[in-house]
């Protein structure tokens, strides 16, 4: 479609923005249009739980290649992220959920690199609006469980050590940001980073095709090989970011389940 | 370009990437949940089975190398025992030799010295006889040599033998007496 558009406006430069991201339908259900992003997802479930099945299936003493492969990403989450945020007592519970975060985020931002899915399916908000309330439910879930709905609340709301007037203006602020805020501030960030990856790649991508191919500037030339270089740079920037943030996703959650499970602050 | 944002901004709030699709969330939500089930029923069992017979095996493991230092620890303390026993043993039997050499040395000694004193006793005896039977022999030349001697000086006269024979045997028998007196 991409191709499409800029062979025909061949003059006239791409402006990428906000519209790339609104794919067309690829099939209706009743009133239900069916998108690209809406497919991957559900293909990144499968993958996954495919994947790390046959991965955990053997649960050998000693690992064949795909059990060790599956162990140092499942070891990943379940030592390096739960066990150190939550405390050895109790992230057993939670690494299931912790798991399946790491590895859904994962699987679906890295889809904005492979050729041909091309697609970062955390740059529509609905999907890491959903995992963010789910996370949202977990650890305040967890929380209420440990402590009662009171003691939840005192919990999360009454910084440890405070007395006196100053918790009239501490407790809605604490209130705020441990209970209301966190599960925007956690859809914004991996929505934000994967909207602005891919609308980064399409700029420099789509640029560096204008600048070669179609225009009659004599800058362009250089100007679409810097653009091009952009686009590798920030391909490999890319490849970063789309791990730290399944990485950062997970470990902020575990740090809302640790600290709302925790005895004391 | 100005144009385009335009157009897009007419077409409706559907632009806004803001603004979540209901559809979009109910898909994320049921997606993640099926997810979330089948790693918890799957995969986080077989892995967590995996790692706690490593740590049976490697538990295990730490015992029974616990258990063979403990064993090479005391096989190592009898060998020592054993070693002293036996630089004991082999200073005890240095001591015997010593002293059995020392006797040993002291009965040889003692033979010698025997051996010795027989010796000279046996050699004093001979020369004894020896001188005994020189005696003898003399005593009967002597008597020989001194009438040869008595006849040559006294001439023909005394050659009657029967006569001088007499007379010496009667020397001779008196000198015997004087002896034996």
């Amino acid at each position: 479609m991409i191709l499409a558009s800029t062979l025909s406006a061949a003059s006239t430069p791409p402006s990428p923005g906000p519209a790339d991201f609104n794919l067309p339908a690829i099939f209706e259900i009743g009133a239900l249009e069916v998108t690209k992003p809406m497919v991957l997802l559900l293909i990144s479930a499968v993958l996954i739980v495919a994947l790390f099945a046959a991965a955990a299936r053997p649960a050998a003493v000693v690992p064949g290649r795909l059990q060790f492969a599956g162990e140092m990403a499942y070891g990943f989450v379940r030592n390096g992220i739960a066990r150190d945020n939550i405390g050895s007592h109790d992230f057993q519970r939670f690494v299931p959920f912790l798991f399946a975060i790491f590895t859904f985020v994962f699987v679906n931002n890295y889809y904005g690199l492979i050729p041909v899915v091309q697609f970062p399916t955390m740059s529509h908000i609905g999907f890491p609006l959903a995992l963010a309330l789910i996370t949202w439910v977990v650890y305040n879930g967890a929380g209420i469980k440990q402590h009662g709905f009171v003691g939840y609340l005192k919990h999360e709301t009454v910084p440890a050590g405070m007395k006196g007037p100053i918790l009239l203006l501490l407790v809605p602020l604490e209130f705020l940001s441990n209970i209301l805020l966190r599960p925007v501030t956690l859809t914004l960030r991996l929505f934000a980073t994967m909207f602005a990856g891919h609308l980064l790649l399409l700029l420099f991508s789509l640029g560096a095709e204008y600048l070669l191919l179609h225009s009659e500037n004599a800058l362009a030339i250089p100007a679409g090989i810097a653009s091009a270089i952009l686009f590798v740079g920030i391909t490999f920037l890319e490849i970063l970011v789309m791990f730290l943030q399944a990485y950062v996703f997970t470990l902020l959650a575990s740090m809302y389940i640790g600290e709302a499970v925790a005895d004391e602050h | 370009m100005i144009s385009t944002r335009l157009v897009a901004a007419t077409e409706g709030e559907e632009l806004n990437p803001l603004i979540p699709h209901a559809a979009e969330i109910v898909l994320s939500a049921a997606v993640f949940l099926l997810l979330l089930v089948l790693i918890w029923k799957l995969v986080v069992p077989g892995f967590e089975k995996a790692y706690a017979a490593r740590t049976a095996e490697i538990e295990g493991g730490i015992e029974e190398a616990h258990a063979a230092q403990k064993e090479a620890q005391a096989a190592l303390e009898q060998y020592n025992a054993q070693l002293a026993e036996a630089r004991h043993e082999a200073a005890r039997i240095r001591e015997e030799a010593k002293e059995q050499g020392a006797q040993i040395l002291a009965e040889l000694r003692a033979d010698a010295q025997a051996e010795a004193q027989r010796i000279t006793s046996a050699a004093h005896a001979q020369v004894e006889a020896e001188r005994a039977q020189v005696v003898a022999q003399l005593k009967s030349e002597v008597g020989t040599l001194a009438t040869e001697l008595a006849g040559r000086i006294v001439g023909e006269a005394l050659n009657d033998d029967a006569r001088s024979q007499r007379t010496v045997e009667r020397f001779i028998a008196e000198l015997e007496g004087e002896s034996a007196n």
